[in-house]
């Protein structure tokens, strides 16, 4: 265990980011909210999936709807704490930690901004080890965790629970029907956890990872020096190219934004093209003919100077852009998981998950 | 009629005298301390330079970075209350919660959070209350702070509990100064907050800057409107000036581009512009600065600002050149704005890139006998560096395989070869007063930025609509109507909203009629 600093914050900040591969938004305003919390002296532990007891009581939390509204709308504050104390009031026993449903993007921050307010701590891990757009995309669920009951919570002071639902994607078809209700965005806090399982299903080590992700980008510009390499070496990662994007569609189905780049090589890259599919996140890696790389293995795209993240929804005609790839972690790789997460479930048809090359030794 | 173009800098203040396209005179005088002063001896001098009488000027637009350094320096600035209208959202972060601590000590601490947000459909998030503002108004009263600010969630969508706030703090507060968020930026609640905030308390300043300016003009005998240029390029009449200086920040490096552009004649071309320690590298499309996607930094505060897309490499006229293997370096060492002293060609004795460019019989500048000595190998080496270095920045201002030309300006735009890979080199006259130039030329604007959904309507009707409303902003801005282009009409759609919700901008230019 140990407690999670400002320095720590500004890191996560920017791991998360790039695990987001293109989408779960902005940490930007997250990032504040943690460092406001650490500054009033509420600290946060965090512990490892090993230091978990197996008793214990442990709440995925993120924040659900749309982060162009989560930029304009800010939360009012205690939405994470009033989901957490209606779940331990249905569930009639306190809640001993919270988890990252997603640790890609914004929703890193939200089980830290909810355990320093609520005084509890969090688990180092999540759901997803990226960012994916739907909530039964958690290795949670598809290793048999029920997300309900749940628990809903607007800036208002509304409060759903969601207490029984046929299946994952009957919650997440209910959860996003309340949260456009609620106008757009809101806190969503699954069923607790028994620490047992969370160590078998949790992806683990996550909050550490984008720290260490962070850090490396933050060393890397303060040195002038090219954090891309440094991110490869860190994560088994391959630097697919180095491209500007050349072409670039969007368009609108069933609320979500998908599209699809092209790129075209610089520098040591030059002469080659690739295309770049996207749904919120990267989903799909194409160069001459061929799928080289697609989910559930993350797709990075990162600015080719700063190695900060780039998102799909900041992504422009003529961008210079590096693109990486990282393996995903083995909880992710079984077939239980590529039929939620594979590339049939985002409607790749044909495409067929070729995992890159990963060491777990 | 003749147009006037000025450009009041830190150092220098240019003007240029224009009769549609044409350039009738250009001067530069040193910058005074008061701005009048050298603001009408650049005035006299260019109409005494173009032999017109001031009754023949129809416009004058001032471009300037007056607002910008009084940021930069937190000079001039005065407290202001900032009034939210967001409850019961929006508590977690208070106004300027990531100001640097020196300039939000500037602003005192005079916040107030009230109901009247809206929700991306613009209805309300709790019912807006009338009396709360009052009360608001009545403490910010008591305390003396006559500059406010006003940010609703949601205002760029629903503008009006920001407009009822407006006029309920007015009657509270007579004479205070109030700037509302809507009338100053985009989403983005923190940042279009934080330039409304810094807007407000620029205000003060920006009445006297702004007298000063129109003084200025009226005291060389010219009657004609007084405009200023803004960051995208376009022009504010001075009264609006007074009411938004946030929006002049960063209108140099603009008016640099679109002058660029002028001279050029082309409208799609990557502007290099040579300083003396750094090359700046922009991208024209359309004939204006392609924008910057991301928040844009001034004096330590986040604004989402449109600013121009625009990069520097170290390398300039005073580079400092070192032989090494296996090439030799140029820069980002520079002697700055010693070149005159310090290189070889001037009678110094540092070797730096204006040395190699008269060495190789590309300028006829300084002393081209204290060069001589350089091996005619080693000259074109350097070359080779400097020129692999402009052609890479080209190429990362690139954003198409099609070739547009280069468009060179700049003191140190002597380092230029005549082309760069398959790109050619323009260089035009008169880059000295390029951003006079760019101020002279600017068009008028009007802009949409809104979230439309898409239930009852399809994605072209909301673009149109935006479209409509942008181009009735732009003639009501002063633009003649038969000159209105789109510059900007593009939509992101909004993910995770079942309902199908688009955010469109579209942005409209055309020329100020006079």
């Amino acid at each position: 265990m140990r407690y999670l600093t400002e320095p720590d914050i500004e890191a996560l900040a920017i791991g998360a980011a790039i695990l987001g591969t293109g989408g779960g938004g902005n940490p930007y305003i997250g990032k504040l909210r943690c460092l406001q919390e650490l500054r009033r002296g509420r600290p946060v532990p965090l512990i490892g999936l090993d230091e978990l007891a197996d008793d214990a009581f442990v709440m995925p939390i993120g924040g659900i709807g749309a982060p162009i509204v989560g930029i304009e709308k800010l939360e009012e504050g205690q939405e994470g704490v009033r989901a957490l104390r209606a779940l331990e009031g249905f569930c009639g026993r306190k809640i001993d930690a919270a988890i990252a449903a997603e640790i890609g993007g914004g929703n890193a921050m939200e089980p830290i901004i909810t355990a320093a307010a609520a005084g509890i701590a969090v688990v180092d891990g999540d759901g997803m080890g990226r960012a994916f757009p739907e909530m039964q995309m958690t290795t949670f669920s598809i290793y048999g965790h029920r997300s309900t009951p749940a628990a809903l919570a607007d800036e208002r002071g509304n409060v759903v629970i969601f207490q029984h639902a046929l299946s994952e994607v009957w919650f997440e078809r209910l959860a996003r029907s309340a949260v456009v209700t609620m106008g757009g965005t809101a806190i969503g806090a699954e069923a607790p956890m028994a620490g047992a399982y969370v160590k078998r299903a949790a992806v683990p080590g996550t909050v550490t990872q984008a720290i260490r992700l962070g850090n490396l980008v933050l060393g890397a510009n303060r040195e002038h020096s090219n954090a891309i390499p440094l991110i490869c070496a860190a994560e088994q990662g391959v630097h697919l190219m180095d491209a500007k994007i050349i072409e670039l569609k969007r368009h609108l189905r069933g609320g979500f934004a998908v599209g699809e780049i092209a790129l075209e090589g610089i520098d040591a890259h030059a002469g080659s093209r690739a295309r770049v599919v996207f749904q919120n996140e990267f989903l799909s890696f194409e160069r001459g003919g061929e799928i080289e790389v697609s989910v559930p293995d993350l797709i990075v795209i990162l600015d080719v100077d700063t190695g900060h993240a780039i998102t799909t929804e900041v992504l422009r005609y003529g961008q210079r852009v590096a693109v990486l790839a990282l393996p995903c972690h083995p909880l992710l790789r079984t077939a239980q998981a590529l039929a939620v997460v594979g590339p049939a479930a985002f409607g790749l048809d044909g495409v067929v998950f070729r995992p890159l090359a990963r060491n777990d030794g | 009629m003749y147009r006037i173009g000025v450009d009041v800098g830190g150092t220098n203040t240019d003007a240029v005298v224009m009769e549609g396209r044409e350039i009738l005179a250009a001067v530069k005088v040193p910058t005074s301390a008061d701005v009048t002063t050298g603001l009408m001896q650049a005035l006299s001098n260019v109409q005494s330079g173009a032999a017109i009488s001031p009754r023949d000027v129809g416009l004058v637009v001032i471009g300037t970075t007056h607002f910008t350094n009084a940021v930069i320096e937190r000079r001039h600035l005065t407290e202001t209350a900032v009034v939210r209208l967001c409850l019961p959202a929006a508590q977690c972060l208070m106004p300027m919660v990531d100001w640097p601590e020196d300039l939000r000590k500037v602003m005192g601490d005079h916040v107030f959070l009230a109901s009247g947000g809206a929700e991306f459909d613009g209805t309300p998030i709790a019912a807006f209350d009338p009396q709360e503002i009052s009360r608001i108004g009545a403490a910010i009263r008591a305390r003396g702070i006559r500059s406010i600010a006003v940010a609703g969630v949601f205002a760029p969508v629903q503008d009006r509990y920001e407009r009822e706030a407006g006029a309920l703090l007015a009657a509270e507060y007579p004479g205070a100064s109030i700037t509302l968020s809507s009338s100053i930026g985009q989403l983005g609640l923190l940042e279009r907050e934080s330039a409304t905030i810094l807007n407000s308390s620029l205000l003060e300043l920006a009445r006297r800057t702004v007298a000063s300016l129109r003084r200025g003009v009226s005291e060389c005998g010219i009657t004609c409107p007084v405009f200023l240029s803004q960051n995208d390029g376009t022009l504010m009449d001075s009264a609006q000036a007074e009411r938004f200086p946030v929006l002049t920040f960063a209108s140099g490096p603009t008016n640099s581009m679109r002058g660029a552009a002028f001279l050029s004649g082309k409208s799609e071309a990557i502007v290099i512009d040579i300083g003396g320690t750094t090359t700046d590298v922009g991208l024209l499309h359309r004939g204006f600065p392609r924008q910057a996607g991301t928040t844009v930094d001034i004096g330590g505060v986040r604004t989402n600002f449109r600013m121009p897309d625009v990069f520097s490499i170290g390398l300039g006229g005073g580079s400092i050149v070192v032989d090494g293997a296996p090439a030799p370096r140029v820069g980002p060492q520079s002697v700055g704005f010693e070149l005159t002293r310090r290189a070889r060609v001037f009678g110094g004795d540092v070797l730096t890139a204006t040395d190699i460019a008269v060495a190789a019989g590309r300028a006829g500048i300084g002393d081209a006998s204290r060069v001589r000595d350089l091996a005619p190998g080693f000259v074109r080496r350097c070359q080779q560096v400097i020129e692999q270095r402009l052609a890479a920045a080209a190429e990362r201002g690139r954003i198409s395989p099609e070739t547009i030309p280069v468009i060179a300006v700049g003191g140190g735009s002597i380092l230029m070869p005549d082309r760069l890979g398959d790109l050619d080199v323009i260089r035009p006259d008169h880059f000295a007063v390029a951003n006079a130039i760019g101020a002279a030329i600017a068009q008028t604007s009007g802009e949409v930025d809104r979230i439309y959904s898409l239930e009852n309507r399809s994605r072209e009707s909301a673009l149109d609509h935006a479209e409509q409303e942008a181009r009735q902003k732009a003639t009501a801005a002063g633009a003649l109507p038969d000159t209105l282009t789109v510059t900007e009409r593009a939509d992101v759609p909004l993910s995770y909203l079942r309902g199908n919700a688009t955010r469109v901008r579209v942005k409209v230019v055309g020329d100020m009629g006079f």
